[in-house]
């Protein structure tokens, strides 16, 4: 059986790459890359969760079925990174706009 | 003190990155002092593990445990674990070395490029880090810290891609971040389905899962983590970013990017060898066709650049190739005994590849110094100007062509000749690029170097640039006339190390 947070995941994933490969402004394929982290954040997570878990807490759950910890922990790490690759990007993005004057990646000399 | 070594060397350049800013603001000499004395402190700690490894077998070690040889409490990894066995302290003395003798070599290289002292503070620092993260990704034996370590060069070489501050570099920037930043998500999917099978990000402890039963969701996150690896490592198909940010990086820095292109094929390589165990034809082949097609490509398309960096950069895309014909050919006939020479001829030529085209690039970086121009039709007769600079030229020309006394002969010896056994078409190949190779560069010798002599401004290069570029020259020479001592020393244990996958696993389990 498929859940439906896998689903969302691949729909996620497909579509951010969709954006990348055949978007033409910078700020777009920003987003793009953003919206492909979560989803692979969100898949991250899906991993650990069991039904009826709660939060990996040990002192909270004696005796009471826990979600896994480690995804959570992997998952805080991957958003941190993610956020400090999109903050990196939307400099650059910036950058390129104040040198050229647009967003567009056909008038700028690069393809996405 | 010394049972910390492999952490230490992570955390020391991780460290002196973020003390540069501040220290920076005491005085410029201080700073240069206090980077380099960081850099030759991991140095040293680099070569005692290369000296422990050799003689006393695999060293792991667990962050955060009571004591770093507790890996396992009752059979299962815990914590984040690194492991270092002969090729990945091999990898990381290469990396280490040039980027001390880059940084050296950046001392006067980057007051003639920029007057802004915060600048160089940042370059210096995110040097640093990126360092750091080459480090840190050879000696993981974790999957989840090789994303971590892997983000980490990405980001800081992409922020040193924009060093220049000009629209065309932070094009190669985006460009470049988008690359690694898709590569970097894919690693991340196939570690997640690698957690979902398993419960585990241990390489060693996955290792041992496989080998008992090799799924297909196995083969889909091997799909997913080689090609995320191979974007970072840009052969071919998939080069068009690195072109870019080797002409638009300062030169010294290429030198460190190289490296850590070959810190990707050590990735690549333990995760082919080691984790998923797939010594077959299959996957051996697809690394001999990106590597025959990355020296076809980059030897062509570098006959027809005109400018100095960026056909040196699709040289080092050839030699790149050359480096994945020897470790395909080496997976691909892993049982016989051609295998396993062709294996060590790879990794001997990381080595060589680091020296080489390193060498040449600081060349590059020299001729920018002196004339501040790099485009092959502005320059011309500059043999007359610095007869020194024109014999370092010949030595890495020669060296990167693969032509005796010098290491690049050795290396590729080996390369042809068990390349040879498995199929001699590829043999052909490499030869032929070899020989275009050396046209190519006996062609920008002779416009670069020779005819009327160079008649503009000629800035003196100072000494501890010639210093630097003149040690790396001896290596080369030394490393080409006694190549047994480093074949029989360094490269064969490395790739014992490469080949006998139990005993990585042995390491932590």
């Amino acid at each position: 059986m498929i859940s439906l947070p896998f689903i969302a995941v691949i729909i996620l994933v497909s579509m951010a790459l969709f954006a990348i490969i055949f978007k033409r402004n910078l700020i777009k394929i920003v987003m793009a890359v953003h919206i492909m982290g979560s989803g692979v954040n969100l898949f991250l997570i899906s991993l650990g969760y069991t039904e009826g878990g709660i939060a990996p807490i040990f002192t909270n759950a004696p005796g009471m079925q826990m979600v896994l910890p480690t995804p959570q922990a992997l998952v805080l790490t991957s958003i941190v990174i993610n956020i400090a690759v999109v903050a990196l990007m939307l400099s650059f993005a910036i950058a390129i706009y104040a040198r050229y004057g647009t967003f567009d990646t056909t008038k700028v000399r690069l393809k996405g | 003190m010394m049972e910390h070594a492999p952490a230490l060397a992570i955390a020391i350049p991780l460290f002196a990155a973020f003390a540069v800013s501040l220290i920076g603001k005491i005085g410029k000499r201080i700073r240069n002092m206090w980077v380099i004395l960081s850099l030759i402190l991991t140095e040293l700690l680099v070569i005692y593990l290369n000296y422990e490894i050799l003689t006393n077998g695999i060293h792991t070690y667990a962050l955060g445990a009571a004591l770093p040889s507790l890996i396992s409490p009752g059979g299962f990894p815990v914590r984040i674990i690194l492991e270092i066995d002969a090729v990945n302290a091999l990898v990381s003395f290469i990396v280490i070395s040039i980027t001390l003798a880059a940084v050296v070599y950046c001392w006067r290289f980057m007051q003639a490029i920029s007057k802004d002292r915060e600048h160089i503070d940042r370059f210096y620092s995110l040097l640093l880090l990126f360092t750091a993260g080459m480090i840190g990704m050879s000696f993981t034996g974790d999957f989840f810290t090789l994303f971590v370590f892997l983000e980490l060069t990405s980001v800081s070489s992409a922020a040193l891609v924009s060093f220049f501050r000009d629209g065309e570099s932070f094009e190669a920037a985006f460009k470049y971040m988008i690359i690694s930043a898709i590569g970097a998500l894919f690693l991340l999917l196939g570690i997640g389905i690698l957690y979902s099978q398993y419960g585990l990000l241990n390489m060693a402890a996955i290792a041992k899962e496989i080998m008992l039963h090799m799924s297909f969701l196995d083969k889909v996150s091997l799909s997913l983590i080689v090609s995320a690896i191979l974007l970072k490592i840009g052969p071919v198909p998939l080069h068009m970013w690195k072109v870019d940010i080797y002409q638009k990086l300062p030169a010294p820095l290429v030198a460190v990017c190289i490296t850590s292109s070959l810190v990707g094929i050590y990735v690549l390589s333990r995760i082919l060898f080691s984790v998923f165990f797939v010594m077959g034809s299959l996957s051996g082949w697809i690394i001999i066709i990106l590597g025959v097609l990355s020296i076809f490509v980059g030897v062509t398309m570098s006959l027809l650049q005109k400018n100095l960096k960026r056909m040196m950069a699709y040289a080092a895309i050839a030699e790149i190739g050359y480096v994945m014909l020897g470790i395909g050919t080496g997976l691909a006939a892993a049982s016989k005994d051609f295998g396993f020479i062709a294996l060590s001829g790879g990794i001997l030529h990381t080595l060589n590849d680091a020296l080489n085209m390193g060498l040449l690039f600081l060349i590059t970086g020299a001729i920018f110094y002196a004339t501040k121009k790099t485009d092959i039709r502005d320059l011309g007769g500059l043999a007359h100007r610095s007869a020194s600079l024109s014999a370092l030229f010949i030595i890495g020309m020669l060296a990167v062509s693969g032509l005796p006394p010098f290491n690049g002969f050795v290396s590729k010896l080996m390369i042809y000749e068990s390349v040879f056994c498995l199929n001699p078409l590829l043999a052909v190949v490499g030869i032929l690029g070899s020989i275009l190779m050396l046209a190519i560069f006996a062609k920008v010798f002779v416009s670069v170097f020779l005819g009327t002599p160079y008649r503009r401004k000629f800035k003196k290069m100072p000494a501890s640039m010639m210093a630097v570029m003149w040690i790396i020259a001896l290596f080369i020479l030394f490393l080409g006339m006694f190549p047994e001592m480093a074949i029989n020393n360094l490269v064969t244990p490395a790739a014992d190390a490469l080949i006998n996958h139990e005993a990585y696993m042995g390491g932590v389990i």
